[in-house]
């Protein structure tokens, strides 16, 4: 609770949490003032930003701050499911792992080191090309969490196995409470703080590899996301006609939101760790 | 024997960990792709069956299928068929075989969207583009973040509040859509660079100088784009290893005894800069990610360009010839800062000796 009021108190994180915050009510409250409508033709295509469609038109000529709107909604989505699958595997992979100790944590360190060197984008784009019906936005955000669970796994497991040598483990496990509860009421919560900054890191990066993903042509093929608004403004000439408001809001976005979620990290980490405070 | 030689059984046990993983990634190179059953020669027929009648569009079919592997074929070439006259197909774990056989031969099969051309023919053309661009950008990138992290975090005041959130916004930047920025601002409005491509034109890529001169001119958005966000990542990272580095007891006791700031920092550097060179082996894989986007924003002719044409035209052997090449690099570059690590860093050559 007092790390709490320490971070309130600390201007960064509240300036990250402000993006965030700022984005999130771009996402979800500002449809209330603004009509969305992502299939109507409204104009001529490229129109440029007037008063009537803030950010112009598409190649198609749908309004532009529709598409980033709803763009925006998908990359959180694809951040947080990613997010929260690669953070729980990897969460309870590294526990496991680190508080086992012996030939299982032998195995799962493996596993990590073995997938952490074979890139994961290239894995993505294995998986994505392969499938070319129903690629959702689940899915994508599925195959991303999959391919990045490690990174949790491993930092996960450093701070696990720092932990094991704790008398309250000890006591938990004289007093006969199994692998699983040791693991989730007697280590779990003293990793929380950690755990939630690496979720914050996988969201961003989650959100990075939905843009990369789909910037490339393999993104989902049901909805609007702002990798696909991305590919599709370079697929049809936005640079060389000119047309910035196809490109720059959806860039700027995915740069605004992922840096709001490392400000937040930083920010978490000079609280937690006071060796960086100065 | 090998007790007496760390440094060798080091070397050694790395190797054979390598390997491992490099069998990993060409297991998952070659099931990945199959996962969505579709066939590849299907798809080849849909492309090149039409106007053709039934008869020759059989024998093209199998044509094929001998040419990708997928049906057995007999000592002379000819195809194996059933009683009823189809032929018989080859069972996956042997394609499996015969792909790691061809893959260690370096022959990644033939493309289908430039239908006689090897895939390794074309990965040849593409290769020294992607090589010139990423080595040199990604290495520079990672020095110069490396320096400008460490003077942050030894100078801190004004230096380390303005570049330390400037470097959090660069890393959180993705590499494609600055480059996307730039293409806009360089080259479309203001017209000093050109917009696309790795040189002129009406050149032909050879060693003299008009050449020459094209792909630096070309060279250099692209170079930026990856170079200025790679500087900013790492920075982040080196701070934050030196800002731990400097609250350790020997920079405290250097300070005591009143060495010079020059030997601390340098002291600082170096046993900050280890762990940065593992986060640059790990990171390499998503640096080269990033990077490939970058070569399709800017239609530079390398790897990058393959992938992305191959993926427009479900050109399969292609995108797997490119993914396992670029795998196999990342898996070389890790090797190499591994074998690099064990000879640098005291702390891991104590390690081997200690056992």
């Amino acid at each position: 609770m007092k790390i709490f009021l320490n971070l309130l108190k600390t201007p960064s994180f509240l300036f990250g949490a402000g993006c965030f915050l700022l984005t999130l009510c771009l996402a979800f409250i500002f449809p209330f003032v603004y009509p969305i409508d992502t299939v109507t033709r409204v104009g001529l295509p490229y129109m440029p930003p007037s008063a009537s469609h803030w950010l112009g038109t598409d190649h198609m000529g749908v309004d532009m701050v529709s598409l980033i709107v709803t763009g925006l909604r998908s990359s959180l989505y694809v951040g947080f499911l990613a997010g929260i699958i690669a953070t729980g595997i990897g969460t309870l992979m590294g526990i496991y792992a680190g508080f086992k100790g012996g030939w299982q944590d032998n195995i799962i360190t493996m596993v990590t080191n073995l997938f952490i060197v074979i890139p994961s984008f290239i894995v993505l784009i294995l998986i994505s090309s392969s499938l070319k019906e129903g690629r959702s936005l689940a899915l994508i955000a599925g195959i991303i969490g999959c391919t990045t669970w490690t990174w949790s796994a491993r930092s996960v497991r450093a701070q696990a196995s720092s932990l094991i040598a704790r008398d309250h483990i000890a006591l938990a496990r004289v007093n006969g409470t199994g692998t699983f509860g040791i693991l989730l009421f007697h280590i779990l919560p003293y990793l929380m703080s950690y755990v939630f900054m690496v979720f914050i890191l996988q969201i961003a990066s989650g959100i990075l590899s939905e843009a990369a993903i789909s910037m490339i042509g393999l993104g989902p093929y049901d909805s609007v996301s702002l990798g696909t608004l991305l590919n599709e403004s370079m697929k049809n000439e936005a640079l060389g006609d000119g047309a910035w408001w196809a490109f720059v809001p959806a860039a700027g976005l995915i740069t605004i939101v992922v840096f709001a979620f490392y400000v937040i990290n930083t920010s978490m980490e000079g609280v937690f760790n006071p060796r960086l405070r100065k | 024997m090998l007790k007496h030689h760390p440094t060798l059984r080091y070397i050694l046990t790395r190797s054979l960990w390598y390997f491992l993983t490099f069998l990993m990634a060409v297991t998952l190179n070659f099931f990945l792709p199959r996962l969505g059953a579709s066939n590849p020669v299907d798809i080849l027929m849909t492309k090149v069956g039409a106007g053709l009648d039934t008869k020759a569009a059989q024998e093209k079919e199998e044509a094929y299928l001998k040419e990708f592997g997928l049906v057995e074929v007999d000592g002379n070439g000819t195809l194996l068929r059933t009683s009823d006259g189809r032929p018989v197909r080859t069972p996956i774990w042997k394609q499996f075989c015969n792909y790691i056989a061809m893959c260690l031969k370096g022959d990644f099969g033939t493309s289908f969207l430039n239908y006689p051309k090897k895939v390794s023919d074309i990965i040849k053309t593409a290769l020294p583009w992607t090589f010139a661009l990423q080595f040199p950008t990604i290495i520079l990138g990672w020095l110069v973040g490396n320096v400008l992290g460490a003077l942050a975090a030894y100078k801190r005041g004004i230096f380390d509040k303005v570049l330390f959130p400037f470097s959090l916004l660069l890393s959180a930047v993705p590499f494609f859509a600055f480059g996307m920025l730039l293409v806009y601002q360089f080259a479309i409005r203001w017209e000093i660079f050109p917009a696309m491509g790795g040189y002129a034109g009406g050149l032909i890529p050879g060693f003299n100088l008009a050449f020459f001169s094209s792909a630096v001119y070309h060279y250099a958005l692209p170079f930026f784009s990856i170079f200025i966000v790679q500087a900013g990542s790492q920075a982040i990272g080196m701070r934050s290893m030196c800002i731990y580095e400097l609250g350790t007891d020997y920079v405290k006791y250097a300070k005591g005894l009143g060495i010079r700031e020059n030997k601390i920092l340098y002291y600082l550097f170096r046993n900050a800069m280890l762990p940065q060179l593992t986060g640059l082996a790990l990171s390499l894989g998503a640096m080269i990610g990033g990077a490939l986007i970058t070569e399709m924003i800017f239609s530079y002719p390398g790897l990058g360009m393959a992938i992305l044409t191959a993926i427009q035209g479900n050109d399969y052997p292609l995108i797997q010839g490119c993914t396992l090449l670029i795998t196999v690099c990342v898996l070389l570059a890790n090797f190499t800062v591994d074998i690099l690590i064990g000879f640098l860093d005291p702390r891991v050559r104590a390690g081997q000796r200690g056992k």
